[in-house]
């Protein structure tokens, strides 16, 4: 993309962002809507592990659809966070709420660690890195006695939320993971759509560019890591006490392609995109469990597939539909930024 | 040294030989991945899973009465259709090279030009395919492949025992690696892969066949991760997921190593492989993580690698 036109992207961006002020709170509203209303209709224990990877997802994303930084060892942070809830609440007697945190500011603290080791490379390098570095956490977890080695822990109680209200309840524990996964979509929401988000933006287009205007674009990077680190770790943490059990699973490799997968399918870079994609991945799992070892096949394909046809993913598509439709309806105004193609990255822009 | 005192000198030679195996595979590896990524701008996650495929043809064409009972009782060929071991060496890397082949002109080459992160998940996809395949067609436990006759047995070197094919499979890989080498920096064939990774419009202009070119490459970078496999097989099992905890080592030691130079390339991976087989004698709990933390001390310091240029 060149930059004359990465300017005028950007000038419609930043007229776009100004037209839809209180979006923000539209959006909270319409997801706590669907997330009220989704037990009636849905398994809560089913509910819960899509809320969990959708989280997961969405802080994947930050990283990945809006600075433009493709991790490929986040399962460290998911499964660290998990790890210590666990520890927590089952050694410490903490409760569901405090464990979360503490998988949380541990999730902060490795984030800081990776981050700062990661953005020294770019593109390419930059995912090579964090998968190495994430196989170095999966072999620690192995290895740590505290981790439980092949078994992990497992016999997690799920305990009392602030010592008062017990989870043992499917619903109640759906509850609990509602709440955190609205409070981290609002603020993972927020960080996209502040000036912070914008620069961001900026480095994932171009970042030359914008380190010549004047930003640090490590400093930057090395934020949207931690942020995306903490609530991976805090997703981890909330499936872990839901389901009384912290594995290796989460830590391994295949977890880091997982989240990939789902935000693929969903749509990098777009807001809702995490949130669908982890509902569609496990629903389908759900079907094809009865496959088996087959998963890892279908799964492959759908990788193949979206890269090759489907690269905006669901909601992307879908708001180039919704967008060729408006664009009938109501014929551009003189002056709007000129349509773009777009650009191999496919970040299928800020809508929805 | 004052280790070497409570440490067993056979010890640490032995792990020191087990590394320098290990060494000569990552060298392979991190070779094709180094000649694929300069050509491509693709790195490609599906290295481990073309060596476990090159170990596994070799065992497939090596012992067809093995396995051809399990499609159907009786099924049989005669025995000297069997390809041996030093045929596999050869005939194996260019089946494994032609399905690479195949899957490059149906998949790979429509995302050249894009960005480069769709080539990771593409080829993290078809890795993904191709061991679920090869896991359900033949299950997740090992195969064994025996030593090949002419290297049974081996010598006593006073202090250990080396097994002579142990000794062959080094010598092999860093023969091939020096071949690699020498096509690259020597040949006219080698000058114009040179060119087309510096500026592939300029070299299309002058009437080279530049796509033809990038398809070669691609199958040489795949035909190195096979040999290695073929290698491989009679040291280790041959199994589905033989590749994939490889491949992570691999991309630790290509980021070490930078992508600079090829010989940068094949001394990182037969360094980085002894200095893991030390570990083990030393401190085998970091044996499995050792190369990951050289790579954080590497990238702090020199954040391009021991040999990278900055790209």
């Amino acid at each position: 993309m060149s930059a004359i036109e990465m300017s005028g992207t950007a000038l419609g961006a930043l007229r776009k962002q100004r037209s839809r002020k209180g979006s923000w709170a539209l959006r909270m509203a319409i997801l706590t809507a669907v997330v009220a209303v989704a037990p009636l209709l849905l398994y809560p224990v089913f509910l819960i592990k899509v809320l969990c990877f959708a989280l997961f997802a969405c802080a994947f994303n930050l990283l990945v659809g809006f600075a433009g930084l493709m991790s490929f060892g986040h399962a460290a942070f998911f499964g660290m966070g998990s790890y210590i809830s666990a520890w927590t609440a089952k050694e410490w007697g903490l409760t569901p709420e405090l464990a979360v945190l503490a998988g949380g500011l541990v999730g902060t603290a490795m984030g800081a660690a990776f981050g700062w080791v990661a953005i020294r490379r770019q593109g390419i390098f930059f995912a090579m890195i964090t998968l190495a570095l994430a196989q170095m956490v999966y072999f620690f977890c192995l290895q740590a006695p505290f981790a439980g080695g092949e078994d992990g822990i497992q016999h997690v109680p799920r305990g009392r939320l602030l010592g008062l209200i017990p989870l043992d309840n499917d619903l109640a524990m759906y509850g609990f993971c509602a709440v955190v996964f609205l409070l981290g979509f609002a603020v993972i929401h927020r960080v996209v759509h502040s000036p912070f988000g914008q620069i961001l933006k900026g480095i994932r287009e171009n970042e030359t560019r914008t380190a010549s205007l004047g930003y640090d674009t490590a400093h930057y990077k090395l934020i949207a890591f931690i942020v995306s680190a903490t609530f991976s770790a805090m997703a981890g943490g909330v499936k872990a006490l839901a389901f009384g059990i912290a594995t290796l699973t989460e830590v391994h490799a295949a977890t880091s392609g997982h989240v990939v997968l789902m935000t693929l399918v969903g749509g990098m870079g777009t807001i809702f995109g995490p949130v669908v994609g982890a509902f569609v991945m496990t629903a389908m799992e759900q079907y094809l469990a009865r496959f088996g070892s087959w998963v890892t096949v279908i799964q492959g394909l759908i990788f193949i597939f979206c890269v090759l046809a489907f690269r905006t993913g669901i909601v992307g598509e879908f708001n180039r539909w919704h967008g060729l439709w408006r664009a009938r309806r109501d014929p551009a105004p003189a002056g709007a930024a000129p349509a773009r193609k777009s650009s191999p990255s496919q970040h299928a822009g800020d809508a929805s | 040294m004052t280790a070497l005192a409570s440490v067993p000198l056979e010890l640490i030679l032995g792990q020191l030989v087990l590394g320098m195996i290990n060494g000569a595979f990552y060298a392979l590896l991190s070779l094709g991945l180094a000649v694929i990524f300069g050509m491509m701008n693709i790195i490609n996650f599906a290295h481990g899973a073309f060596f476990m495929l090159g170990a596994f043809v070799a065992w497939l064409i090596g012992f067809p009465n093995t396995w051809l009972p399990m499609i159907s009782p009786g099924l049989s060929v005669p025995p000297w259709l069997a390809v041996n071991f030093w045929g596999a060496l050869i005939v194996a890397p260019l089946i494994v090279a032609a399905f690479a082949l195949l899957l490059e002109r149906i998949v790979i080459k429509r995302i050249y030009g894009l960005d480069p992160h769709l080539g990771l998940l593409l080829t993290f996809g078809m890795a993904l395919v191709i061991e679920g395949i090869m896991r359900n067609a033949f299950g997740s436990t090992g195969n064994p492949y025996p030593v090949p006759p002419q290297l049974r047995g081996g010598f006593d070197a006073g202090i250990l025992f080396i097994p002579y094919y142990r000794l062959f499979a080094v010598v092999a890989a860093f023969v091939i690696c020096l071949g690699t080498w020498l096509v690259i920096e020597k040949t006219p064939i080698g000058a114009r892969l040179r060119a087309a990774t510096e500026n592939p419009k300029l070299v299309l202009s002058f009437g080279v066949n530049v796509p033809r070119m990038i398809a070669l490459t691609y199958a040489g970078g795949i035909m190195l991760a096979a040999a290695a496999g073929v290698l491989a097989a009679p040291i280790y099992s041959v199994n589905p997921s033989m590749g994939t905890n490889l491949v992570v080592i691999v991309f630790a030691v290509v980021v070490i190593g930078g992508m600079g130079s090829i010989m940068g390339s094949i001394a990182t991976g037969f360094g980085l492989g002894i200095v893991e087989g030390l570990t083990k004698v030393f401190y085998p709990a970091a044996s499995s993580t050792v190369i990951f933390i050289i790579m954080v001390v590497v990238l702090t310091t020199r954040p391009n690698g021991l040999f990278g240029k900055a790209r």
